[in-house]
């Protein structure tokens, strides 16, 4: 069979989905936490993913996105390395083509991308803060001592949920230890706070756009139930949960591999051995001139694989090396 | 007396060329790094904005290397700019660093103020010799954005970005050591032909109008080299503004015929009718030059805290919606995160191009 490999590494997750050529699902996608560890992580998700596949499987395209796609696409040799957006965008109107609003919170940053008549019109990420993205749930979760799941669902308990301050999360913090001291009800607080931080979501990631449905909500946090129902009450339209909510980015990344194999033929896979090839990272300081950037380095023995992180390009290997990954090339309009 | 004055993009070819034509000892700050950065931000204001942090570290680093005047722009209106020299002399003083701080208030304000300044610090020199000293310094800036303007040119269409950076610095480096016209003419034969033995891509190129606050459109340093991401995302950029538009508006009162901001200014009607300070107004205004014009998107960089473009970014959505324009903000400083940056930028860039390609569509 003709697969086609998604695969996004975020702040906190690193996702893999194999589709085949109509965009299905092929086995179940992947969800590993990244903890620190991208190139681990990925070559660990490599080779699960290699297990459940027969020796007729062959992998025709690989999209990468995520705050590491251009780390990934080198290690795996990527066709397509895409920005979360557009990845993002990409996966939810396969779903739900007529969608207008996509609400995405993951691990650490959150977006709202607009869409008109099937193309994103207008988006917008955090940028000053990430109050309410998935680290901060989590954390509150640990420290109530509740599993991330029961988090949300004890928020749907609540029948008078508190005022939470959710501008800013230490402070959010302080106010919900000084709710439950006041004797407060815990899925009382639970659901005020995830009120509090949809509510800093849609005015500060949010603010001036036009969110019509329907609207998609996706990324880790969409799994919390308190937050679903938050964003229905505050927005009161439904709030449509894809059912692979979590991996929406891989998912949208291997959506556009397939576009990119139609179009271009070959795979620049470097196949599953991947997983077992020893990749070494470094990094270190540029002493050229006293912007001092750090320069990163990943090698596979003695071949240097791409570089980045420098200003003006002396560290580039080739032209074509991470620089230019996501260049968009136009159709001509004849 | 040695002078030294704040870094702003390629100016400093511009400065140094006046200067030592006027037989001036001019000490020029290091090109602005992180290092300026940190000095900049370690002494000023946290809530001040970025080009009052990087100015300050630019007179630091020239400190460093023996300056003892330095020469500052002034400005009036709203934006804060215009009490940045004073602030900066208050903040090098207290730091044991005292330098003697002569300010150019704009000629639109006072002729005079400039010529009694000029005179001050030239001394005794031939108003003649003046003249000959800014002519030769307005071919630099002439020169510098004939190569600037070729370089946003080229860099969506050539499959060898490095080499296209390489030639700019080479042609920039050239520039800066001429030493009369002939020379220059010669240097931007040279680097045209270089660029002519680059291969090419063939179009269609997105192409993206860049605008926003002078200092942040005009130095690389402080919008994270925000025109050569887009050229490498294959898109064609224009700025509202280059260098030589600046000076001549500024400097000569705009007495020299170049294309410069005053018709922007009339365009920022009915959107926005008044001068807000800074170039709140000169955004509005060329974004709706760039909308008439047919452009695939425009964007717009503000330092962090930017009072007259956060007035021109509440005002952006209707321009945008008249003119179908889609437009895309940065508010920049030393916090901001380059990962952020790309990732806005990509996405712009793939929105524009699915515009496109819907039209493409429709017209067939």
């Amino acid at each position: 069979m003709d697969l086609f490999l998604g695969i996004d590494v975020g702040s906190v997750s690193t996702n893999l989905v194999l589709l085949d050529a109509e965009g299905e699902p092929y086995v179940q996608p992947l969800y590993l936490r990244t903890q620190g560890q991208p190139i681990a992580v990925l070559q660990q998700g490599l080779a699960l993913l290699e297990e459940q596949l027969s020796p007729r499987d062959r992998i025709c395209g690989v999209g990468t996105t995520g705050s590491a796609r251009f780390l990934a696409g080198v290690l795996v040799g990527a066709d397509v390395i895409k920005n979360e957006i557009t990845a993002h965008a990409v996966a939810a109107l396969k779903i739900v083509p007529e969608v207008q609003t996509i609400l995405e919170i993951g691990g650490q940053d959150s977006k709202i991308i607009i869409l008109r008549d099937g193309i994103v019109v207008d988006f917008a990420m955090n940028t000053v803060c990430a109050a309410g993205t998935g680290s901060f749930l989590d954390q509150q979760a640990f420290r109530l001592n509740l599993s991330i799941e029961e988090f949300g669902e004890k928020a749907l308990e609540a029948t008078n949920p508190v005022r939470i301050a959710g501008r800013c999360t230490v402070f959010a913090e302080s106010d919900m230890i000084h709710k439950q001291q006041m004797g407060h009800t815990l899925p009382d607080i639970i659901a005020g706070l995830c009120e509090a931080l949809v509510r800093n979501y849609l005015n500060n990631v949010g603010k001036g756009l036009e969110i019509l449905p329907p609207v998609v909500f996706q990324g880790g946090v969409a799994a919390n139930l308190g937050m679903r129902a938050a964003f229905q009450k505050a927005l009161q339209t439904e709030i449509i949960v894809p059912p692979y909510f979590n991996v929406m980015g891989a998912f949208g990344a291997a959506l556009l591999a397939i576009d990119h194999a139609a179009e271009y033929g070959e795979t620049k896979f470097r196949g599953f051995r991947v997983s077992e090839i020893q990749f070494q990272p470094r990094s270190f300081i540029c002493k050229g001139c006293p912007n001092a950037c750090e320069v990163v380095e990943i090698r596979q023995g003695k071949q240097v694989l791409a570089r980045w992180g420098d200003r003006c390009g002396r560290w580039g290997i080739t032209e074509q090396d991470s620089s230019q990954a996501g260049r968009s090339n136009l159709k001509s309009i004849s | 007396m040695r002078i030294t004055y704040p870094h702003m993009g390629n100016l400093y070819i511009v400065v140094r060329a006046l200067f030592t034509n006027l037989g001036l000892d001019l000490v020029l700050p290091p090109p602005t790094s992180r290092r300026t950065v940190e000095l900049g931000v370690r002494y000023a204001p946290e809530f001040a904005c970025f080009p009052l942090k990087l100015n300050l570290g630019n007179f630091l680093e020239a400190w460093e290397l023996g300056a003892d005047t330095i020469l500052m722009a002034g400005g009036v209106g709203p934006c804060r700019f215009g009490y940045y020299a004073q602030v900066q002399k208050e903040i090098l003083d207290e730091l044991g660093k005292s330098m003697e701080m002569v300010v150019l208030e704009p000629p639109d304000v006072s002729w005079r103020e400039v010529r009694d300044k000029i005179r001050c610090l030239v001394g005794d020199i031939s108003w003649w010799r003046i003249f000959k000293a800014i002519r030769f310094a307005w071919y630099k800036a002439r020169a510098v954005d004939t190569v600037e303007e070729r370089v946003l040119f080229l860099r969506p269409r050539t499959y060898e970005p490095h080499r296209l950076e390489e030639y700019r610095r080479q042609a920039l480096r050239r520039i800066d050591e001429a030493s009369d016209k002939r020379e220059m003419d010669e240097i931007l034969r040279d680097f045209n032909n270089q660029c002519r033995a680059l291969p090419l891509r063939s179009g269609p190129f997105l192409r993206v109008g860049f605008v926003g606050e002078i200092f942040t459109v005009l130095e690389p340093f402080a919008n994270y080299d925000m025109e050569r991401r887009l050229g490498l995302l294959g898109v064609e950029v224009t700025r509202s503004i280059y260098l030589s538009a600046w000076i001549n508006e500024h400097l000569f009162g705009g007495l020299l015929r170049v294309k410069g901001m005053e018709h922007v200014d009339k365009l920022a009607a009915p959107y926005l009718n008044s001068f807000v300070g800074g170039h709140g107004q000169e955004t509005v205004g060329s974004t709706v030059e760039f909308g008439k014009q047919g452009y695939d998107g425009v964007v717009h960089v503000a330092p962090f805290t930017c009072m007259p473009e956060i007035v021109a970014h509440s005002i952006l959505p209707a321009v945008s919606k008249d003119y179908g324009i889609p437009t895309l903000t940065f508010y920049l400083d030393e916090q901001s995160g380059e990962a952020g940056i790309q990732t806005r930028l990509e996405a712009f860039v793939d929105l524009m191009a699915a515009r496109r390609e819907k039209r493409r569509k429709e017209n067939l």
